[in-house]
């Protein structure tokens, strides 16, 4: 067995290579080694031992070492090689195939709509649009045209259809209600981690241990945490490092730091050719026109405006996520997401309603454009691609939305049982939060908080803890409601929760 | 898009250039005690049995397989000992794998349909001369309509790769042609040659550094004519 890891691990090492070679990284270290030459403590003889203290002592290594942090965290372990590449995508064929189905369908409604308004896909602008636009780049939100036409492609319910269908076909989906039917909506048999699990996981989060979003209210006096936790935050930037930083966010970020903290995480410096690169996207949008531009339009105007926190940003979203349709780095991710772009001019995503909310609360951190969109182009293709693919990854939405019944069924039986009978499955009322990272539900601090421990844990397991930790909160108001409109009203509002000691009560301090 | 080729070191030791020996796997048989047709209970084991050509005893280096909801795998051969030449006696059937476990959880999904491998090293007993191999598969969970391996292949020991990837162009030399005549205006051969291996050596360090990473040209390709996405 040694030797079978051994050897796995190589294949990581090489693979990790292979990625960071020829990067602008690789090429800084080169440059860097070289002009090392001329420094007086480089001696021939020890050449690269002298060399790599060099670079130890001058910061690179570290540099280098949080962009192997971030390919691990970004990139499954490598393959086994008999395995085609649609395996790393998604190991399992009935969900390959299933996502497949989804996609035509999405694919057939866009075309539908297309030839329904005669709109082609994609349109040089004339050059009077073309500088028109330039000039309105920064408030692309004055803008007002029409779009009553169009319709989001999708909305997060139609996704949910198509989850509750999903069947193994190898599975005893049998019509006589046994064991093998699971009571709630998922069908599929994934393996979601149970409490004891969550709390082994989760075990920063627990009551021994300072939390922002607790120990930070104004009654508890600042010395005993966030003095400290805030010092803390301060000597991990200093030292830049990637996986310290990981760590640190678990107990949440202090809101001076936070974009800093965040930014080291997913390993974004924005760089001189960052900048150009975003530049580039921008002349793209300018020249080109694409019908997914109405699209997000349409989806900015419908949720990020509307909403009291957001609205004020709207023009920032217009500027990202118009490059983001037209950035083609963006299908590196589709090697490891069970989705595939589809082949036509349209680049990658096809937004459906509500993905700009995905973008929104970053805005409160980032306010520079390129450093905003690198920011959300790493956390989507890092965490958000995977609430709406349909996968077998842990982290995918069928796994949370398994793991949030799972957990609502083993330990709040009475409420699940009850809200079964009246007709209100309670995925029905969570899917959304949970599709949406809560974004737009909660207050924006808290949602902050939450994000901080995603980006911590590199899971998404969390959202679907939360939305079962929200139920428990609510039961009592839950069993008495007698229909699935009452049970949204119920829950309707989120924005007076605190996201941190609902967690912990429902990881930590219920009887089980 | 496509993850980068696997480093040819992955297999410890097995070239790339390796045949799977041939063998004739039969498919799973199920263990059940009482009449397979009309007891309702569904077996939880199965037997495939790999028939390994007669005259060809196998040295084995690897097994690999991918899953079909097996959860334990145990794998027993036969081996030719010297002293069996001439005896028709039964061999007798050694197991190198005990209670292999592929899916950790087996009601769930996990490992259901990933692809694996067995080296010799992590046998139980020595697997040269093979002349036979049983997999036995266990599956606990009665979820699961159907449990087998797919894809079996077994490779040999030790073949040092073979050259057999020749380009193809060495296999189609052109004819010999005369040599033109060149009057005046032919460079000077001695700068030529040094040239040329300055070429090479660029090439080789351009093949040398073969890189995943983007390059960072922001081609728009120019085809703006498609009204209709393709499905496929």
């Amino acid at each position: 067995m040694m030797l079978e890891q051994d050897t796995g691990l190589s294949l990581a090492i090489a693979q990790i290579v292979q990625r960071l070679k020829g990067s602008s990284l690789h090429s800084q270290l080169e440059r860097q080694a070289r002009g090392s030459l001329h420094k007086p403590e480089i001696k021939l003889e020890s050449l690269k031992e002298d060399i790599k203290d060099f670079l130890k002592t001058s910061g690179w290594e570290k540099r280098l070492q949080n962009a192997v942090y971030s390919e691990l965290n970004v990139f499954p372990s490598p393959c086994h090689p008999a395995a085609p590449p649609e395996h790393m995508k998604e190991p399992l064929v009935y969900m390959r195939k299933a996502q497949g189905s989804w996609e035509k369908r999405i694919l057939k409604s866009l075309n539908s709509m297309c030839t329904e308004l005669s709109i082609p896909l994609a349109r040089k602008r004339p050059i009077g649009e073309q500088k028109e636009l330039f000039n309105k780049w920064n408030e692309m939100g004055t803008d007002e045209p029409d779009l009553s036409l169009f319709r989001p492609v999708y909305a997060p319910k139609d996704f949910l259809e198509v989850l509750m269908n999903l069947r193994n076909p190898n599975y005893e989906n049998g019509d006589q209600p046994s064991f093998r039917n699971h009571l709630g909506l998922i069908q599929v048999p994934l393996k979601v981690k149970d409490i004891p699990e969550l709390k082994d996981y989760f075990s920063e989060l627990g009551l021994n241990t300072g939390q922002l979003g607790i120990d930070d209210s104004t009654q508890v006096p600042p010395e005993l945490f966030e003095n400290e936790h805030v010092r803390v935050g301060q000597t991990v930037l200093t030292e830049q490092d990637s996986a310290a930083a990981q760590q640190y966010v678990r107990q949440g970020c202090p809101t001076a730091l936070r974009a800093e903290l965040w930014a080291l995480i997913l390993n974004i410096s924005n760089q001189p050719e960052d900048i150009l690169y975003y530049e580039q996207l921008k002349s793209n949008v300018i020249q080109h026109d694409l019908l997914v531009d109405s699209l997000i339009y349409k989806d900015v105007k419908l949720t990020a405006s509307n909403d009291d926190y957001y609205f004020v940003f709207e023009d920032y979203l217009y500027q990202v996520l118009l490059c983001f349709s037209r950035d083609t780095s963006v299908l590196e991710h589709f090697s490891y997401n069970s989705a595939t772009p589809p082949k036509s001019y349209i680049r990658g995503v096809i937004p459906f309603h509500g993905f700009s909310m995905y973008v929104a609360p970053l805005c409160f951190l980032y306010h520079e454009p390129s450093k905003l969109y690198q920011i959300f182009r790493e956390m989507y293709v890092r965490f958000f691609f995977r609430l709406h693919s349909i996968s077998s990854h842990p982290s995918g939405i069928v796994s949370l939305c398994l793991l949030f019944e799972t957990l609502l069924q083993t330990h709040l039986p009475q409420l699940f049982y009850h809200l079964r009978e009246i007709g209100a499955q309670p995925l029905r009322i969570s899917f959304k939060w949970m599709v949406r990272a809560f974004s737009g539900y909660l207050a924006t601090d808290q949602l902050l908080l939450l994000w901080d421990r995603i980006l911590g844990y590199n899971s998404l397991e969390i959202l679907a803890v939360l939305a079962a930790a929200v139920f428990a909160f609510r039961a009592v108001n839950l069993m008495e409601v007698t229909s699935l409109a009452a049970a949204e009203a119920v829950l309707a509002d989120l924005s007076t929760l605190k996201v941190m000691p609902l967690l912990q009560i429902f990881l930590f301090a219920t009887v089980t | 898009m496509e993850p980068p080729a696997p480093n040819p070191g992955h297999g410890a030791g097995r070239p790339m250039a390796t045949r799977p020996a041939p063998c004739t796997v039969r498919s799973p048989v199920a263990l059940q005690v009482g009449d397979v047709k009309t007891d309702l209970a569904r077996p939880g084991v199965a037997v495939i049995d790999v028939a390994l050509p007669p005259a060809q005893p196998l040295d084995l280096q690897e097994i690999v397989f991918k899953n079909s909801y097996t959860a334990f795998l145990t794998v027993r051969v036969q081996r030719r000992h010297p002293c069996d030449v001439g005896r028709a006696s039964a061999r007798k059937w050694v197991t190198c794998l005990w209670n292999h476990c592929l899916m950790p959880s087996p009601h769930t999904e996990a490992g259901s349909q990933d692809y694996f491998s067995l080296f010799r090293h992590q046998l139980l007993c020595d697997v040269d001369q093979v002349t036979a191999v049983r997999l036995i598969l266990r599956q606990p969970s009665p979820v699961w309509l159907h449990f087998t391996l797919e894809e079996l292949r077994l490779y040999p020991r030790g073949q040092q790769s073979l050259q057999t990837d020749f380009p193809s162009w060495l296999s189609h030399l052109a004819p010999q042609q005369q040599p033109e005549n060149l009057h005046g205006g032919v460079p000077d051969p001695e700068k030529v040659s040094t040239e040329v291996q300055q070429l090479w050596v660029l090439t080789e360090m351009i093949r040398a550094n073969q890189t995943a990473a983007r390059i960072g040209r922001f081609d728009v390709d120019g085809c703006y004519d498609i009204n209709l996405l393709s499905y496929t």
